[in-house]
């Protein structure tokens, strides 16, 4: 892919990510968010997370079933970050709307409600990967260890996805379809290594 | 009596604004390109009761109404607007803004409430016997949510106690179920939930038969929208807005406590009673705040008052009961 391709296509990965964010702030201008604007911005934030993970997920299984899409591992770095982003930005629209930076209440929650526990959890495991996303942390940690780290990732997104269930009202099937992705991309990762194997085996 | 002379409309038949509104969203889904020019030629209020003639529904029809002694003051409306699209009708999804999506084929006349189990004799009442029971009175509730938002309603209705007595309950009636619409073809979003249809829910006969417990058929004076439990439901101002069943077609007097949908799906978190009261947490969230509906995003969170602030006229029903086991 030549340069100008790649820095084209990279623009529209960037507005495509600040879409859902161009939206709410919009929204907020213009008093439209609805009845409920907290509970808007909470729900579109923490969806939009997890829709960014599974996306970038799905990056890796692509590549190995296309070669042709290798370029696209260009792109995993920014929608990891963005995925990052909104996820501070779900955090964020707790601890200033519904716990009002009320620390104890917080402290409280954290202890007390298990959706809450698994959320943090979730933005605690994306942190360090966010923190070493740069040229400079890759060289620094070595390609192998950074890899390792960065295996954190599965472990986030089935935090997030266990998060979302656990807030829903038991009987509500909503988080089923981010479910079965996730599920999906991850189960790719085995079968697809080990279909390799097969054939080389044979070869 | 298809093409005489265009009546006079009186204005209490003219559509709210609002409900006009709706309804051409409704056209807009249903009505292909093909008949766009019919639409002009007919009327779209004319089309939508050839397509459907039980949607020539009354939502949003003017009703005629008294004050009540038991409404409550003081506090700003909830506006219209969201009161009918921030709604919680898992039949039509569960998004806030699907039921006054999907709630339209709701199907509202004819409608009758089935009336059974410990009474004098099993009875059925039509909805428009029922609209004209007993006067009908603007009560304004506060309404609590218990995921944890709240709302002040302009409701329409009679107590339910008076509708109870024309029940003749036996004196072994010591609990009341009401049982919701249920029909997976008009609420095909039913079945996407893991839930068992149809909707109840339940209340002791005392509580029942408290005054403030409304028998429900409008708001802002006029008929409710269907999104709202159209045409008939229940609000109990004191409890968990899950208490207030919506769109009542029978209504069960039982000696034992009814199974209620939300108990069912689980128990630990929603109870029988489910009075509102700030210091009995929801496993996953404290019950001690709430945001008011239609507030900005950044507007503080107000305490919620034991018994939803009706202390003073129902906490009498629950003397001697640990409302931490009975939540």
């Amino acid at each position: 892919m030549n340069r100008s391709t790649l820095i084209l296509l990279k623009l529209l990965t960037w507005l495509a990510c600040l879409w859902p964010l161009g939206l709410l702030v919009f929204g907020a201008a213009t008093n439209t968010l609805g009845a409920d604007p907290t509970a808007r911005i909470t729900f579109a934030t923490g969806s939009t997370t997890l829709n960014l993970l599974t996306i970038s997920l799905a990056i890796t299984p692509v590549r190995r079933l296309v070669p042709e899409l290798t370029w696209l591992v260009k792109f995993r770095r920014l929608l990891g970050l963005f995925a990052f982003f909104y996820a501070s930005l779900h955090l964020l629209t707790y601890v200033a709307l519904y716990a009002g930076f009320d620390l104890r209440a917080m402290a409280a929650d954290i202890a007390k409600r298990r959706y809450i526990t698994m959320g943090l959890a979730a933005w605690l495991l994306l942190l360090p990967l966010a923190a070493t996303s740069t040229h400079w942390a890759i060289r620094k940690m070595g390609g192998k260890r950074w890899n390792r780290l960065h295996k954190l990732v599965y472990v986030a997104a089935v935090c997030g996805v266990i998060h979302y269930w656990w807030q829903v009202k038991p009987g509500v099937l909503a988080p089923m379809n981010i479910t079965v992705i996730l599920g999906v991309l991850l189960l790719a990762r085995p079968a697809l290594a080990w279909n390799q194997r097969r054939r080389l085996r044979v070869a | 009596m298809l093409i005489g002379k265009p009546p006079d409309i009186p204005s209490s038949a003219i559509t709210p604004r609002d409900q006009y509104l709706n309804r051409r969203r409704f056209l807009r889904g249903a009505v292909s390109g093909v008949v766009a020019a019919g639409v002009a030629s007919l009327g779209a209020e004319r089309l939508a009761e050839l397509f459907e003639p039980r949607l020539a529904a009354l939502a949003g029809t003017k009703l005629e109404t008294v004050k009540s002694p038991l409404t409550t003051t003081g506090e700003p409306l909830t506006s219209y607007e969201a009161l009918t699209t921030y709604n919680n009708f898992y039949e039509f999804g569960v998004q806030k803004s699907d039921p006054a999506q999907n709630a339209g084929g709701l199907p509202t006349r004819p409608w009758t409430v089935r009336v059974d189990g410990k009474v004098k004799k099993p009875l059925t009442f039509d909805i428009d016997a029922l609209l004209k029971l007993r006067p009908l009175e603007d009560r304004v509730y506060r309404h609590r949510c218990v995921e944890g938002w709240s709302m002040v309603i302009p409701w329409v209705g009679y107590s339910l106690s008076e509708f109870i007595k024309q029940c003749e309950p036996l004196s072994t009636a010591k609990y009341v179920q009401f049982l919701s619409y249920y029909d997976k073809k008009v609420e095909k979003w039913s079945t996407d939930q893991a839930i068992y249809w149809p909707y109840s829910e339940g209340l002791r006969m005392d509580e029942a038969m408290h005054p403030l417990a409304l028998f429900t058929f409008g708001l802002y004076s006029q008929v409710l929208p269907n999104q709202n439990g159209a045409p008939v439901r229940v609000v109990v101002p004191w409890k968990y807005g899950f208490k207030s069943a919506k769109s009542i077609v029978a209504v069960r007097f039982l000696e034992k406590q009814p199974p209620t949908t939300w108990n069912d799906q689980s128990s630990s978190e929603y109870g029988f009673y489910s009075n509102v009261n700030p210091n009995v947490d929801h496993p996953r969230w404290s019950q001690k705040t709430e945001r008011r509906i239609g507030q900005p995003f950044y507007a503080q969170r107000r305490t919620t008052l034991m018994f939803n602030g009706y202390g003073d006229q129902v906490a009498s029903l629950y003397n001697g009961m640990d409302l931490r086991r009975y939540f």
